[in-house]
């Protein structure tokens, strides 16, 4: 750390070596903060009944419904499941494709050493509930219509998972010499019929694969927006019919579907509504006691000085 | 036959003979002897190879690497890493391998750098040719090929290639000059003297002849110290032996100047040259806050691994159901499954140390040593400690202690150039009572036109006429000084002034003899020239007077005296004495002993200088026996020192007191107020000074160390003769005392203005009895009552101090039981013990040649610059980096806490939080840069503000803003806010979609939400902690956010080729487009933040420190400013003008200061800056009597 060199020229006087830039010195005392606090306190409020308001309107019934599954106890965050999928084969790559990454093992590799497609724990655990929703008038069930396209990110369908090239126009070719991860009772290109639901782009595949942050999650499963249904669910009797295959019980787990509609602001979440009203009142009850210490105090100073 | 052959082997090769081991003897010219002398035994010298450079190419690697990681937290780093490769971790190696890598090469490439600077400065050393001499020719060699033994030839401005004893000069008088500036700073030149019995020897052919053999002593790292011997054989079996001294002893580094050229023999080599034996670097010393920050780091370790333990333990309580560990959804491979159950656990609990790991950061060091460099810059640059005079502004030798400058309590400071000039005028002298005064004579000049001498006593007798010229001419002939003839003075003309027939310059290392010699100039005594070892004077008649100087006894600061012994003209010996007078009064048996005494303690006591001068004659045969017991002293090579100290004895003693002299030591500039500033900041100034007592307590009073209503305690010799020690210093604790208790009582009242201030004088004598440990245990233990003593004096000066003393009572205040912060400044050699002792040396770059600033820590031009250094670097670099300490622990805390929290939810699987690159960038980039440029220019409160009221100092004493509490509390709103931000990103997760097209997200929009709160939370509160908002703040904070979003953005907007994962595409643009997540982000910001703040808003009010009251006052003034003609601004103004009547006398420097002050508030008129000044005068009282009541509890206790 030598400056070994006698400076024999006068150092530089700037204001910056000098340590004396022009500066703005702003000091945190009750006077600002105090009408701080009450504006934060009010704005806060008024952001919160806004949101508690929105929130409540959440109507489980009216406007576009969104239908959800739940998991409850289900650890999709847990970290060797998180990390046991290739990117790289759902993106199409056809040599990861053949050799998938290390990550998915146990279930990288299936019956006689052939690489699984989809590989990894993730895929393998694909949610394979289905359910069909019928609406009951004058005891005539009439089905009604799910729309499994936008469940998943726009960038995950579009960009993140793409099927191998297709060989022969067909997209069974293009996973020949693969195999069906082992849970699954079909293999990945009969997904579906829709080609452009179908492999890796399959919309629910999608939901599933982006994991969830928490134990207990909801899964976009369908959205009611076809035929009669788009605006609302119109009160009545509805009967949902569930295709049970998929097991919770050896993890205490439970399974939900819920519909919801959504606003601005997402689902029934009274969370926020409810941190900001309580935040803004006390910052109120802040100021307040802040105005007391400093009505008090100031006077003391005051004669201090 | 053989034991005997086998110990001499033994001894040969273990060093157990004392003469091998302790000299050398090197043949002149490698010529052997003519006889066979004592057995010979050959010794391997090194070359003159200099290696200043730590690695060669092929060891530079690994040499550097280990000497990296043997720095404990790189070792730790280490560690992470190999961890991180080793076992199967939750986060890639890159996140620890990047940043250690990064710091890693950073500091090899400068360390090689540097090394390979010094690689090329040793090649251009090692291989510049010199001249030796070889069969009687001169033959050019590489400098490194030089051998022990070698016949060097140097000419005029070369530079000496080894240690070199001194054979012969180009000048008739065998001497020549050199300067050491490349030494020890010292630019002016000192002579030489060559071998008495070589120096005739002029041509290479003649030294080619000398037969001669060296004895010395083995080298040694002390510049200044030598000692040897030389045998020269003439055509006869009996060799004449000379002592060799550092006269003789020409050092590496050094210069010839004004000689020709001279021939010497080398007798140490490469790194056995003092000069290399002298780049052993010194000791560290470690600041306060390093310890802190050190302490800081194992509680931080210890939270790291029981997080880790903690998580462990939960793991595998949770796992304990079967189908937890291994659900249908997450089977395990074969190898995982049939894994060693101890090895699982130490692999889950080093896994879980990994994802905690960035809880103690590499960047910490990074930043705090980037911090400690760049800031020392400032000090450097500052241009109010930049002396014009000098050319030179402060320096800065490491920048370890910045902010230990902040933190000093206790100031150990020289007197001689330090506190005064060293800058000698002559005054007066006194002769048998007679009282001589000089007007007008400066150091090194005498200014023309001016009246010589002031009789004031005009009437000497004829007896006392002659002891008049005898006493001059003690003065003119009892000195070392040298006088550079105008011509030959080509670097040091300053004091050249032309004056009449002189036209020469006075040189000497002490400043004192100058001034004595310049006096008797000035009294019609002129000192000519040392021409063939006769001393000639220019005596009141234009007569010159020669005087052969048979024997200097020179100086020493145990014997604090010097003689000379010459022969005059007409053939008598006079032995001339001047020293201390307490170290010649006991010697004298005869004069006006008490007139004298009278007249130097009158002298002391006006703060003067005084020596005293003695003589005696002395006849042909005691010369001669004296002669001879200083040669064989001379001669020997063990012991010199003491047994020449021994012979100076016996000769210095019965001699004849012919009076005294007084010369003034100028007080430095503005040294009053500084000590002023530095008492009112709360540190003890203590004095410590080879000086007598009474002068030094006079210069004391001089610079308001003492007041005048301080109350003087005395630990002298004098006191302790007549009681004894121990009841000295039981009635001096017994009055402290009491002035401790009735300061307890005034505390209500706050008058610290009636409390006595107490000031100790303490002797060397008397110190170091009290220092030695008592035997009798009943006595006590007089170091402690000692110690309590001084705790309550405000000013200690000690006196009559030798330099190793200075040191011991550093290091006893050092380590008393408060273990205070010492400081250090002094000026000369003397003070280098213990500048090296304290916690910070500052040295001062002074007239005694720059050997106090070359071993110090920082160095200053002058004294004064002190008070900025300390009032106002030291605060503000203390500000700086304890806040720098606490946010990096704060800001890892929030960044690693919740992670810990989400273990929890994620089945302990040691899930991150967050991506990898944000792992990894968090403490790089994302809020690196604004912490830095806070901790290098954040100003609490104005500079002018510190320097004008130093008792701002103490809101920062004793490490205040580095105590557990303010650590606990920082921790704890890390760990406040992480939790507000987890939980607050849960409860907004928990089981809802929170976007409007329905859509959910997945764990990793979860932790960018986490971690956009974070980035943003950590750095609006630093944010709310920067008081000093320029430029740069704007530009780092705003940009570093910004960078952060645009980072983010273009992470998450590429699939990126090369990452095997592509987790976080598009996660933050689609957390962006969701309305609550923003609404939620700004909510838990605002959350995190306003505890914070609604504590510092109330801290300010209820709790105000002095800063935070001057700060208030200001913003006050300023309001008044605005409404000028409020009533508020006119009782300001009365109020300020009492103020101003208390304080008794206000002094140059404070009014310059004020005049500053006005200056740069230019804006505001005189009224305003009238009103303004006032409420700085009342914090700083109200807060003066509040320290005061501190210390008045704290010695109460």
């Amino acid at each position: 750390m030598g400056k070994e060199d006698p400076k024999v020229s006068k150092p530089d006087n700037t204001a910056f070596t000098q340590q004396r830039l022009p500066a703005w010195q702003p000091i945190l005392s009750a006077g600002i903060v105090l009408p701080l606090f009450v504006v934060i306190g009010l704005t806060f409020i008024g952001i919160g009944i806004g949101l508690f308001i929105t929130s409540s309107n959440v109507q489980e019934i009216e406007g576009p419904v969104f239908m959800y599954y739940g998991l409850t106890n289900y650890y999709q965050n847990y970290r060797k499941y998180g990390i046991s999928r290739d990117d790289d084969q759902l993106f199409g790559n056809i040599d990861s494709l053949k050799s998938p990454a290390n990550f998915c093992s146990p279930y990288q590799m299936g019956a006689k050493q052939m690489p699984i497609a989809p590989c990894g724990a993730i895929a393998n655990s694909l949610f394979n509930d289905t359910f069909r929703l019928f609406y009951k008038v004058n005891e005539v069930y009439t089905e009604v219509l799910l729309d499994d396209n936008g469940i998943s990110w726009w960038t995950d369908y579009n960009v993140k998972f793409r099927n191998p090239p297709e060989i022969n126009g067909s997209l069974k070719n293009a996973f020949e010499g693969t195999v069906k991860p082992l849970n699954w009772p079909k293999p990945v290109y009969e997904l579906s019929t829709n080609p452009n639901n179908n492999g890796f782009i399959n919309q629910d595949f999608l939901v599933w694969m982006r994991i969830a942050a928490l134990p207990n999650f909801r899964k976009l499963y369908r959205r009611i927006s076809e035929g009669n249904w788009s605006r609302s669910l119109p009160a009545g009797n509805y009967s949902l019919e569930i295709t049970y295959n998929y097991p919770v019980l050896s993890f205490q787990g439970k399974k939900k579907v819920v519909f919801s509609t959504v606003t601005w602001m997402g689902g029934k979440n009274s969370f926020l509504g409810i941190a900001y009203l309580v935040f803004g009142s006390l910052s109120i009850v802040m100021a307040l006691i802040m105005l007391i210490v400093y009505a008090k105090y100031q006077v003391q100073i005051d004669r201090d000085m | 036959m053989d034991c005997s052959l086998l110990r001499s082997l033994i001894n040969r090769y273990c060093a157990g003979e004392e003469n091998w081991v302790d000299s050398r003897t090197i043949y002149i010219g490698h010529r052997e002897p003519p006889s066979g002398t004592d057995a010979y035994i050959p010794q391997r010298y090194p070359d003159n190879r200099i290696v200043s450079s730590k690695y060669t190419f092929w060891n530079f690697v690994p040499k550097n690497l280990f000497e990296q990681f043997r720095r404990i937290a790189n070792f730790y780093f280490l560690i992470i890493f190999l961890v991180q490769l080793i076992i199967d971790t939750p986060t890639s190696p890159i996140t620890s391998g990047l940043p250690l890598f990064f710091v890693i090469t950073v500091t090899a490439v400068k360390q090689g750098y540097e090394d390979w600077l010094r690689h090329k400065a040793d090649n251009a050393v090692n291989q510049c040719p010199v001249h030796i001499i070889q069969h009687g020719k001169v033959v050019r060699k590489q400098s490194r090929r030089l051998r022990v033994g070698d016949i060097v030839l140097v000419k005029e401005d070369e530079t000496f290639p080894c240690d070199l004893i001194f054979l012969s000069s180009s000048r008739e008088d065998g001497t020549c000059f050199v300067t050491t500036a490349s030494l020890d700073g010292e630019s002016s030149h000192k002579t030489y003297y060559a071998v008495q019995d070589t120096k005739a020897f002029h041509t290479e052919q003649e030294v080619d002849t000398i037969n001669a053999t060296i004895e010395c002593e083995q080298p040694q790292s002390d510049l200044y110290k030598f000692v040897g011997r030389i045998n020269i054989y003439q055509d006869r079996d009996e060799p004449i032996a000379r002592p060799l001294g550092s006269e003789n002893l020409l050092l590496r580094g050094a210069t010839l100047k004004n000689t020709e050229h001279i021939f010497a023999v080398v007798i140490y080599t490469g790194m056995e040259t003092k000069m290399a034996l002298n780049y052993q670097s010194k000791s560290q010393k470690r600041s306060a806050v390093e310890k802190s920050m050190n302490t800081y780091l194992i509680v931080y370790l210890c939270i790291l691994i029981s997080k880790a333990v903690i998580n462990t333990v939960m793991k595998y309580v949770w796992q304990s159901d079967p189908n937890r560990d291994e659900p249908f959804y997450n089977h395990k491979t074969d190898s995982e499954r049939q894994r060693n159950m101890l090895l699982k656990v130490i692999t889950d609990f080093l896994a879980f140390m990994v994802l905690f790991n960035y809880i103690i950061p590499v960047s910490m060091y990074v930043t705090v040593e980037m911090q400690k460099f760049l800031g020392s810059y400032f000090i450097t640059w500052d241009d109010d400690m930049f002396d014009s005079e000098l050319g030179e502004g402060a320096l800065v030798n490491t920048s370890d202690l910045n902010e230990e400058l902040g933190q000093i309590e206790y100031v150990f400071t020289d007197k001689t150039g330090t506190l005064t000039e060293n800058n000698m005028e002559f005054i007066e002298c006194c002769v048998d009572g007679h009282v001589y005064v000089a007007d007008a004579i400066c150091n090194g000049q005498i200014l023309t036109g001016t009246v010589g001498m002031d009789m004031i006593d005009s009437s000497p007798g004829a007896g006392g006429k002659e002891r008049e010229e005898l006493f001059f001419r003690a003065l003119c002939l009892c000195h070392t000084v040298q006088v550079k003839e105008e011509e030959s003075v080509d670097g040091i003309k300053k004091g050249l002034q032309p004056c009449g027939k002189s036209s020469s310059v006075y040189i000497s290392s002490s400043p004192d003899e100058v001034a004595l010699v310049e006096g008797m100039k000035r009294l019609g005594f002129t000192y000519l020239r040392l021409k063939d070892n006769h001393m000639e004077i220019l005596n009141r008649d234009d007569d010159i007077e020669r005087f052969e100087l048979m024997e200097v006894l020179s100086f020493d600061s145990v014997r604090r005296r010097m003689s000379v012994i010459v022969k005059s003209s007409t053939g008598e010996y006079y032995l001339f004495c001047k020293g201390a007078d307490s170290s010649i009064f006991p010697r004298v048996i005869q004069g006006k002993v008490d007139q004298v005494r009278a007249r130097v303690e009158h002298n002391a006591v006006e703060g003067l200088r005084t020596l005293c001068v003695a003589y005696k004659t002395l006849a042909q045969e005691e010369y001669e026996s004296v002669c001879k017991q200083i040669n064989t002293a001379k001669l020997a090579l063990q012991d010199r020192d003491k047994k020449l100290a021994e012979a100076f004895d016996f000769i210095e003693r019965d001699l004849i007191l012919l009076g005294a002299t007084a010369v003034e030591d100028r007080l430095q500039d503005k040294a009053a107020d500084t000590i002023e500033s530095l008492h009112k900041a709360g540190m003890k100034v203590w004095v410590l000074t080879g000086d007598k007592m009474e002068t030094a307590a006079a210069t004391c009073y001089a610079c308001k160390l003492f007041h005048r209503n301080t109350e003087i305690l005395e630990l002298t010799t004098k006191r302790t003769e007549e009681q004894s020690l121990h009841d000295v210093l039981f009635d001096l604790s017994k009055t402290v005392l009491r002035h401790c208790g009735s300061l307890t009582r005034d505390t209500v009242s706050g008058l610290s203005h009636d409390v006595p201030d107490y000031g100790l004088i303490i002797d060397g004598a008397t110190l170091s009895a009290v220092m030695k440990p008592t035997e009798e245990s009943s006595s006590g233990n007089y170091k402690e009552i000692f110690l309590e003593i001084c705790r309550n004096c405000s000013a200690v000066l000690c006196c009559r101090m030798a330099p190793l003393q200075k040191a011991q009572i550093v290091k006893m205040i050092k380590t008393s039981k408060e273990h205070p912060i010492t400081l250090a400044i002094g000026d000369g050699a003397n003070d280098v013990s213990m500048i090296l002792e304290a916690h910070v040396g500052i040295g001062i770059m002074g007239k005694e040649g720059r050997q106090a600033a070359r071993n110090s820590d920082y160095a200053i031009p002058k004294f004064k610059h002190l008070k900025k250094m300390l009032l106002v670097h030291g605060h503000y670099y203390y500000i700086r980096i304890s806040e720098l300490v606490q946010y990096f622990f704060y800001k890892n805390v929030c960044f690693i806490f919740p992670q810990f929290l989400y273990q929890f939810f994620c089945g302990f699987s040691q899930q991150p939080l967050y991506d990898t690159a944000y792992l990894t960038l968090y403490n790089i980039s994302f809020t690196s840069l604004p912490i830095l440029l806070y901790s290098l220019i954040e100003q609490h409160v104005n500079m002018d503000i510190l320097k004008r009221d130093p008792s701002l100092y103490r809101d920062i004493a004793k490490n205040s803003l580095l105590r557990w509490r303010i650590f606990i509390y920082w921790t704890l709103l890390g760990v406040f806010d992480a939790v507000v931000f987890f939980f607050g990103a849960y409860f907004l997760f928990d089981n809802t979609t929170f976007t409007s097209n329905g859509q959910m997200f997945g764990n990793w929009t979860f932790g960018t939400l986490v971690f956009t709160v974070l980035v943003f939370t950590v750095t609006l509160k630093l944010a709310l902690d920067t008081q000093y908002w320029t430029w740069i703040n704007h530009f780092v904070i705003w940009g570093s956010l910004l960078f952060y979003v645009i980072f983010s953005l273009l992470w998450g907007g590429i699939i990126w080729p090369f990452l095997n994962y592509q987790r976080m595409y598009y996660v933050f643009m689609q957390m962006l487009s969701s309305g609550p997540a923003w609404l939620g982000i700004i909510l838990l910001i605002t959350i995190s933040l306003i505890p914070d703040m609604l504590k510092k808003v109330i801290c300010r009010q209820l709790w105000p420190t002095s800063a935070e009251r001057i700060q208030n006052a200001l913003k006050q003034s300023k309001r008044v400013n605005v409404s000028e003609f409020s009533p508020l601004s006119t009782v300001k103004t009365s109020k300020s003008k009492s103020s101003e009547h208390r304080n008794p006398q206000p002094t140059r420097s404070g009014r310059l200061s004020k005049k500053m002050m006005c200056t740069h508030w230019g804006g505001n008129d005189y009224c305003t800056f009238n009103s303004f000044f006032s409420f700085s005068e009342s914090p700083h009282n109200s807060s003066a009597s509040y320290s005061d009541r501190g210390s008045g509890l704290e010695t109460s206790v």
